[in-house]
């Protein structure tokens, strides 16, 4: 019953998503809906690993990245179409993750925080250093192969849609009640019978797959990459974290919402509030998303999603003809 | 038929003996109490049955097999479960969530879990609670969970930690009849306990440890009587 009203829910906003460009006909806002999209999938999968089961990474940009390159580099070295990205890019990064996790998912404490805030890091600088495979910092320039955004958008809705579909699967499974039991006491969870190890390790592959496919995508869509573009720390990493937090952590629908935030935002401060204001407030983007997080944590520590019935029980006590 | 043996149970932390040739065998379907004062290694055995800390050396055999080796997971999967002295809730679910998650131990589906988690719920006494988050209910409650969690991975052997430990006369009593009722099911158990009238009541035989080393086994009455255990517990005579 609780299922099926959920799975009502999900058509309802796939369709809405699905008729939203016969209204809204700007490439600008566009842009930005498919900017969203793409973090719906990024911050859903730091959701699975992080919110989910308790392994909390610092590192989305390595498998972003890998992905993105994956598709870069057979472009450049074997001149193959980079939409072939899309299908081994996720590939690529769940291979990151096997070797991640086979190091650190046998360990307890912060060794998985500290090795994927690493892996992004040495990532990066491999991919600026390593002139000849990579192209270094100068970067990777495809051809975009559609001049509409139109294209791009219903991909990445597809995407978004299977990697909220597979992880909403995944959590009304058995694997769900694994992971939570992990994140939850891992102690616990091992006596029960749970191999600790293996779960946290399918958990990370699942995020790492849609991730690295979201970073093929990423290519395909902007038609550029540079190492400090999808290695980037705060850019991506971080901002995951950010989704994930103020949309609500471990909920199927708080990084969606959490991207919508996030974006809006950081386009408002990135075009100075529509040029309204000075220009140096673009600057402010990143103190901005420091405020919020704290605002976050201090009032609504569940975020959006999570903490839903106190915004609303807000609203309400504020203007109580719409209450009634 | 002897279900499950240990044989010469060592365990040093550093150079501190925790568990010191420690020998019992349990037979299929006995109650077996584990007693001795704090610090004296019971919960250190329990840990070395299920794998949580690796042997020094020793043997650990379950329907007469080696599991020593294996990792506690597999133990479990075996039927062997365990519950906690400091109880180990998984505090954000609700109870039947809790429940449920060990259930996947022997069925795969989430509408077979939950069939068996509401059985063992029932069974336990826990159905009233049963959409209440773990981390909400009474320490009572919370041991009732960790017996109910094992229960529902369906062991053959159960190893209670303590699970009477700060309860009330009442739910003592409760508790009592809970254990006799679980081995009437078949399920052996051993047992660790303060509490002198449950571990007394219960149990057919005891094994009385001290520093790690056993100083006596037998029925209850006879570890009741026996003078090393009694200094065990209260100091020599002449020293008082």
């Amino acid at each position: 019953m609780k299922s099926s009203l959920g799975l009502l829910k999900a058509l309802v906003v796939l369709m809405i998503a699905g008729i939203l460009p016969l209204f809204i006909k700007q490439d600008y806002y566009i842009h930005l809906l498919i900017l969203v999209l793409m973090w719906v999938i990024i911050g859903s999968c730091w959701n699975l690993i992080s919110g989910y089961t308790g392994q909390v990474s610092f590192g989305q940009a390595a498998f972003f990245g890998v992905g993105a390159y994956t598709a870069g580099i057979m472009f450049t070295k074997l001149e193959l179409s980079p939409w072939w990205g899309l299908v081994l890019g996720g590939w690529t990064a769940m291979v990151l993750a096997l070797i991640i996790g086979y190091l650190c998912f046998r360990l307890r404490g912060p060794y998985f925080a500290l090795a994927t805030l690493a892996a992004g890091e040495i990532l990066r600088l491999i991919a600026n250093n390593w002139v000849d495979f990579t192209e270094g910092m100068v970067g990777i320039l495809i051809m975009q192969t559609f001049s509409s955004k139109l294209p791009y958008y219903y991909m990445v809705l597809g995407l978004a849609a299977c990697c909220l579909g597979v992880i909403s699967l995944v959590m009304n499974s058995k694997l769900g009640y694994y992971f939570v039991s992990i994140r939850e006491d891992q102690d616990a969870a091992e006596s029960l019978g749970i191999n600790t190890a293996l779960y946290k390790n399918l958990s990370l592959l699942i995020s790492s797959f849609f991730t690295g496919t979201a970073g093929a995508f990423y290519l395909n869509y902007m038609g550029f990459i540079d190492p400090s573009v999808v290695f980037s720390l705060h850019d991506i990493s971080i901002q995951a974290i950010l989704v994930g937090i103020i949309g609500g952590v471990a909920t199927i629908w708080g990084p969606a919402i959490g991207a919508l935030i996030m974006v809006g935002i950081q386009e408002l401060f990135r075009t100075a509030i529509f040029g309204l204001a000075p220009k140096w407030v673009s600057q402010g983007h990143a103190m901005a998303f420091g405020i919020l997080v704290v605002l976050t944590i201090l009032f609504m520590s569940n975020g959006v999603v999570g903490d839903w019935s106190k915004i609303k029980r807000l609203f309400i006590r504020k203007s109580p003809e719409a209450a009634s | 038929m002897i279900i499950f043996e240990t044989k010469d149970l060592v365990k040093f932390f550093g150079g501190l003996a925790a568990v010191n040739g420690v020998s019992f065998q349990i037979e299929q379907g006995e109650i077996f109490g584990l007693i001795g004062p704090n610090g004296s290694g019971k919960t250190t055995i329990f840990n070395l049955i299920n794998n949580y800390f690796p042997l020094t050396s020793g043997e650990v055999l379950f329907d007469g097999r080696s599991i020593k080796n294996l990792k506690t997971h597999k133990i479990c999967h075996l039927g062997i479960a365990r519950t906690f002295q400091v109880v180990k809730p998984l505090a954000r679910l609700t109870v039947l969530e809790n429940v449920t998650a060990s259930a996947f131990c022997r069925v795969n589906s989430i509408k077979e879990a939950q069939k068996l988690a509401l059985e063992m719920i029932d069974f336990c006494g826990l159905m009233p609670y049963k959409e209440q988050q773990a981390k909400g209910l009474p320490i009572g409650l919370r041991k009732r969970l960790e017996i109910t969690r094992a229960m529902a991975t369906q062991p053959k052997i159960l190893l209670l930690d303590e699970t009477c430990a700060g309860l009330t006369p009442k739910e003592v009593d409760l508790a009592i009849e809970l254990i006799k009722e679980i081995n009437r099911r078949g399920v052996t158990i051993i047992v660790i306990e303060h509490i002198m009238k449950v571990i007394m009541t219960i149990s057919q035989r005891i094994l009385a440890i001290n520093h790690g080393q056993p100083i006596a086994a037998g029925t209850p009455e006879e570890i009741a009587r026996n003078p090393q255990v009694i200094e065990a517990y209260l100091g020599e005579e002449d020293h008082a």
